[in-house]
């Protein structure tokens, strides 16, 4: 587009960008651009001078997110670039650098968080949930507030986080300005209903009507290129490689996996996760249309688009893993009274589900002359898999590895399989591509400062993040010291990139590496008792600046090795295990404790 | 000075006596290995540090380092252990090793597959049972063998004596193994602790090996040093000694050649220890420390000339050598099935395919030795064959052994081949890291074969002498074999021909870098040759000489000069 415009004061290649930026936008986006730069001019100019140029009216909305893995942030940026968009002042903030004290001032406030497996809150969300449910918690008459939370249906406590401080608020005399969305797995629709119903809320409160837009900084997003790839438009990655890590005899397979992203524009920083967009098992299709007793070749439309039973069920919906939502609306189908009187008590269910799938639920409750649109409609949409990225682009520039166990178990009689990890690890070919999206972790990442010292505990898969770490600080020549805790079963079979961690220190940039192998000796060794043993040195690490990364399996391992940690802190800074627990919080707070836990 | 020394010099002399980081190397709980200094130390120790070779390609494809292992040799002078040791030695097999003991024709025990961690218990196990491993490998006197001779019982009594005498001698005495293995705290290290070997130690291995004539069944010139006892009355009087000899060539490299040991004089029998080491002695001082390929005894000798050596020997035994003494030995293979000793025992010789003692699927060897210890109450002889013999038995307690070895099927001699009995092999891929070819694993193959082609000329049950190494440092003695084959690649093997059954004349590089079906080829008209020519008793290789096939070594480069030019 050439707008007709008086002499442009701007440089042929200013001119050139901005047309080429403004060539690629749509409206909603030059509604935003034409915001941000009224604001942007206005910030320039309030910096300077007196606070006095234009206010916008209204109080400021306050965005915070709790996340684990980048999903509520994404969400609270979307929120945060429409409300500037609609001429609102706000601001965006991890919660973990929110100061609980400004509760007590906040007037509107909007909570995006997603809750963790048992329930829990997400790391950077612990502090304020926890504030909220104490002693200290403030009376807050003063303060509207809406609440998006996330979470996966299919476990119990589906959205927990966002309920509690939904409730909390409310209980602390917060009034809704819109209803609590849950979403799903599947969550970007449900998602964009809440912010425009909480935008729109905003905006008829707005006296005066539209102000111009607020004079804060501009998005961080902003300054990064940006890929027309994303969780909406994923980009189809070619399968390079793959090989099994795990050698002869070993019970575990777990992989490593490349894909190419070249041409995609997209990139990651260490501690990214990948989103995969995996496929069913054409297998399990079959089986479940022989059971339904449906042809796969008939159509059925799935969000406005038409295609075949079989092609929706083996790309799009869910069937490897059951939630108590389809169950539920699957009891109203069925005439089953066993099936109503198990939907009635969701700890129960959740019990049932446990290890059950659609052909599960098929097999054990048909339902007489179920047509192939009523089967769709009930199901949920298939998630994107999410996998720490295990390389880094300072070495491996458009590649991007991963490391994935793949899942398999047999119960009740049948072989069954998770989803992307078999896709990834079996059926995908290399003339394949996967399709993908970078899944931001702005929670997870290498101390600014290269010459930090870093301790990496990574069991298992959890190994991934610190390959991109090692990679990162190799390519960049970062000083700074590293050590790793690894443990799997065996030492022969499980060592996940063994000859690359023995190079890393041979070359002196590994400083220490401490293993732990559970099954080769009569007693079970962990990486926790690795910890504690090295409980004197990792001290001297922590008190040096340290910062300690954990990525892996939520419930068991991080818990244990938060005690340990809790431990050595305890014994060889002697203090308290009250003590303790609270420098391991300051850690969290300092950004230099995260966790990468699944 | 030091700067020009190869690294494997280097670092014995800056080990502190054998000990390097070997503990620190074994602490390290994320990696299979040893630090690289330690894999050269560790030889001292009995082990050597190797990996599965079938797996060594997957295993850098799944980016796991090797499948790091070790192989642990048995120190067993004259190779004599009592039925209790048997079972130790049976257990530790399954407990830390791969459940298999080998045989070796330095008439010891190996143990395969060992891991790392595994190493200080099974090291402790053996010296619970009076047994260990040091200087089993390494730049020192290695086990020291004898030849078995259950005829002749007193005069073998003597030499296994002797043999077990030198061996203590010659040892290494630092306490790096006690503080290595057996855990025994680290003391100061001073120049006391090694007054034979000062911290070099010899510039390579060192061989001592005594026959007891007419018997060579040690192949005693095969030797740095090689005794040959000389009897009078039914007495062991005194030794003639041989020098130089030596098994091992690098192909490609000229200056290196197997050598035959040459017999320079004899010394009384209660001279015989103090003789060695003075030769030893001179070896240790004298020897080459620049070039590895050139450290061994042969090269030193031939450098220096025999008159020369017998100066020195003169200077540090501080007598000359007595003029040799007459000696006739006649075959190094070994007498296979019962034998009865003039003090009313019995010997069973067994059979023991490449010295392997393993169960099987159709032979369940192991479990036989075992039972066979638990009623055996006599000793176990390994050969420098690769067989056993189950010694000492009386008369009353043979009818059970030999019970028990019907119900095994195990082989006196009568369930296989001559071939088959008399072939040696080393152990190869995929084990050793030197093999280039095939050989422990091949040899049950490449024995039908040949024996096929003995049998269609009419001479299935002659013996002929078959020895068969993976490589050419000869394990297998390969230079020594009627028939020998040195391994070159995967499937392509050096053919070597003509050795006499004596022990006492090297074979000579027939043909190069040929497959099976080359091999074979090339044997077929001349075993049916042999067939038609012979004379009586004349062996395969003395007929190949008569016959013109070869003719005498001219020189040592003959070893890199094939009669038959390739194609």
């Amino acid at each position: 587009m050439n707008a007709s415009l008086p002499p442009s004061p701007l440089s042929d290649a200013q001119r050139q960008q901005i047309d080429a930026l403004a060539r690629e936008l749509n409206e909603q986006q030059l509604d935003w651009v034409q915001g941000y730069l009224a604001g942007y001019r206005a910030a320039q100019q309030s910096a300077g001078a007196a606070p006095s140029a234009t206010q916008p009216q209204g109080a400021k909305l306050t965005v915070l997110f709790g996340s684990q893995t980048g999903n509520a942030e994404t969400l609270a940026e979307r929120l945060t670039e429409q409300a500037r968009a609609k001429g609102l002042e706000v601001e965006c903030l991890d919660m973990n650098d929110f100061p609980v004290r400004r509760l007590k001032k906040e007037q509107r406030l909007a909570i995006i968080s997603s809750t963790h497996g048992e329930g829990d809150p997400p790391d950077n969300a612990l502090g304020l949930h926890e504030y909220l449910h104490g002693r200290k918690a403030p009376k807050l008459p003063q303060l509207q507030y809406a609440v998006l939370s996330l979470g996966d249906s299919s476990y119990e406590h589906f959205c927990q986080t966002g309920i509690d401080f939904d409730e909390r608020l409310a209980a602390l005399g917060g009034k809704r300005l819109t209803k609590r969305v849950d979403c799903d797995v599947d969550f970007d629709e449900p998602a964009d209903q809440w912010i425009t119903a909480l935008l729109d809320q905003l905006s008829s409160e707005q006296p005066g009507g539209e102000p111009g837009p607020s004079p804060t900084t501009p998005p961080a997003s902003v300054s990064q290129p940006q890929s027309q790839y994303d969780r909406k438009h994923p980009f189809s990655a070619p399968l390079l490689d793959r090989v099994r890590l795990n050698g002869r005899g070993s019970g575990k397979s777990v992989h490593h996996i490349e894909l190419s992203l070249e041409d995609s524009g997209l990139s990651y920083t260490p501690g990214d996760s990948l989103g995969v967009y995996a496929q069913n098992d054409p297998r399990l299709v079959e089986q479940l249309l022989a059971q339904a007793g449906l042809d796969g070749e008939q159509i059925v439309t799935l969000k406005d688009e038409s295609l075949t039973l079989a092609q929706a069920l083996q790309h799009h919906l869910e069937l490897t893993r059951l939630t108590p939502p389809t169950v539920q609306q699957w009891a109203k189908l069925s005439e089953s009274s066993e099936l109503h009187t198990l939907t009635e008590n969701k700890r129960e269910l959740i019990q049932w589900l446990h290890g059950r799938d659609l052909l599960d639920l098929l097999q054990s409750f048909p339902i007489e002359g179920l047509d192939a649109q009523t089967l769709v409609d009930h199901l949920r949409r298939l998630p994107p898999r999410l996998y720490s990225i295990a390389s880094s682009q300072a070495a491996v520039e458009d590649e991007v590895h991963l490391t994935v166990a793949a899942v398999r178990y047999e119960q009740r009689e049948r072989e069954r399989e998770g989803v992307g990890s078999t896709w990834l690890a079996d059926r995908l070919t290399l003339d394949d591509n996967a399709p993908v999206f970078i899944d931001r972790n702005k929670n997870f990442r290498l101390p600014e400062n290269g010459e930090t010292p870093i301790v990496m505990i990574g069991p298992g898969t959890g190994i991934a993040p610190f390959r991109a770490f090692m990679q990162e600080r190799e390519a960049l020549e970062q000083p700074g010291k590293n050590w790793l805790f690894f443990g799997d079963r065996r030492f022969r079979t499980d060592f996940l990139y063994q000859r690359e961690w023995l190079q890393w220190r041979k070359q002196g940039l590994l400083h220490r590496l401490d293993v732990a192998f559970s099954r080769d000796g009569p007693e079970k060794v962990y990486v926790q008792h690795r910890i504690r043993e090295a409980g004197g040195e990792l001290w001297r690490w922590l008190e040096e600046g340290a910062h300690v990364y954990v990525c892996g399996d939520a419930n068991a391992m991080a818990p244990d090795v938060h005690e340990a940690l809790i431990d050595v802190v305890a014994s060889q800074g002697h203090r308290s295990r009250e003590n303790a627990e609270q420098y391991l919080r300051e850690m969290t707070r300092d950004k230099r404790y995260q966790r990468d836990v699944y | 000075m030091s700067e020009s020394l190869p690294e494997a010099e280097q670092i014995k002399r800056e080990s502190r006596y054998l000990r390097g980081s070997l503990r620190e190397s074994l602490a390290d709980k994320a990696t299979g290995a040893l630090r690289e200094e330690d894999t050269h130390l560790s030889k001292f120790h009995g082990l050597y540090q190797q990996d599965d070779r079938d797996l060594r390609e997957e295993r850098r494809q799944q980016k796991l380092e090797p499948h790091f292992q070790f192989m642990l040799r048995l120190r067993l002078p004259g190779g004599v252990v009592t039925p209790q040791q048997w079972w130790g030695l049976d257990r530790i097999a399954d407990e830390y090793a791969d459940g298999s003991l080998r045989l070796t024709t330095r008439q010891t025990f190996q143990f395969h597959r060992v891991f790392k961690e595994d190493l200080p218990s099974l090291i402790q196990d053996l010296d619970v049972l009076g047994l260990d491993s040091r200087g089993a490998c390494g730049d020192v006197n290695r086990n020291v063998v004898t030849n078995v001779n259950p005829h002749l019982s007193a005069s073998h009594q003597t030499v296994y004596e002797a043999a077990v005498q030198i061996s203590e001698r010659l040892n290494w005495r630092s306490a790096a193994y006690e503080e290595v293995w057996l855990n025994q705290p680290a003391k100061q290290t001073d120049d006391e602790e090694e007054p034979f070997y000062t911290h070099r130690y010899l510039p390579r291995k060192f061989k001592v090996a005594i026959a007891l004539p007419p018997h060579n069944d040690c192949d005693v010139l095969a030797n740095d040093i090689g005794l040959i006892a000389i009897e009078e009355n039914g007495k062991v009087i005194g030794y003639n000694i041989a020098v130089g000899g030596g098994m091992g060539m690098t192909y490609g490299d000229r200056a290196t050649y197997p050598r035959l040991a040459t017999p320079v004089g004899f010394v009384p029998a209660d001279q015989v220890v103090d003789a060695c080491e003075a030769i030893v002695a001179i070896q240790r001082d004298h020897g080459c420390r620049t070039n590895r390929a050139h450290a061994r005894f042969k090269y030193t000798l031939d450098d220096h000339g025999l008159d020369w050596f017998k100066e020195q020997f003169a200077q540090v035994h501080g007598q000359p050598l007595e003029d040799l003494r007459d000696y006739t030995l006649t075959d190094s293979g070994d007498r296979f099935g019962w034998t009865e000793d003039d003090k009313g025992f019995h010997h069973l010789t067994l059979c023991i395919p490449s010295g392997r003692i393993r169960d099987f699927e159709h032979l369940k060897l192991r479990t036989a030795l075992h039972d066979i210890a638990k009623i055996h109450s006599g000793e176990f002889r390994i050969t420098c064959n690769q067989n056993l013999i189950i010694a000492r038995v009386s008369a009353e307690e043979r009818a059970a052994i030999q019970e028990r070895v019907d119900h095994y099927a195990l082989d006196d001699g009568s369930r296989s081949t001559p071939l088959a009995r008399n072939a040696i092999s080393c152990v190869a891929f995929p084990t050793c890291g030197l093999a280039m070819a095939e050989s422990e694993r091949y040899l049950p193959e490449l024995t039908g074969k040949i024996h096929a082609l003995m049998e269609a000329a009419g001479i299935g049950q002659d013996t002929i002498h078959l020895r068969v190494s993976g490589c050419p440092n000869g394990c297998a003695r390969p230079y020594l074999g009627e028939i020998a084959l040195t391994g070159k690649a995967p499937g392509k093997y050096n053919l070597f021909l003509g050795a006499d059954t004596g022990g006492q004349r090297l074979n000579r590089l027939y043909r190069e870098n040929i497959d099976e079906s080359q091999i074979l080829t090339d044997l077929k008209p001349l075993l049916e040759r042999y067939a038609q020519e012979r004379e009586a008793d004349e062996g395969f290789g003395d007929f190949l000489y008569r016959d013109g096939v070869l003719s005498a070594h001219a020189g040592s480069e003959d070893f890199h000069q094939p009669l038959i030019a390739q194609g």
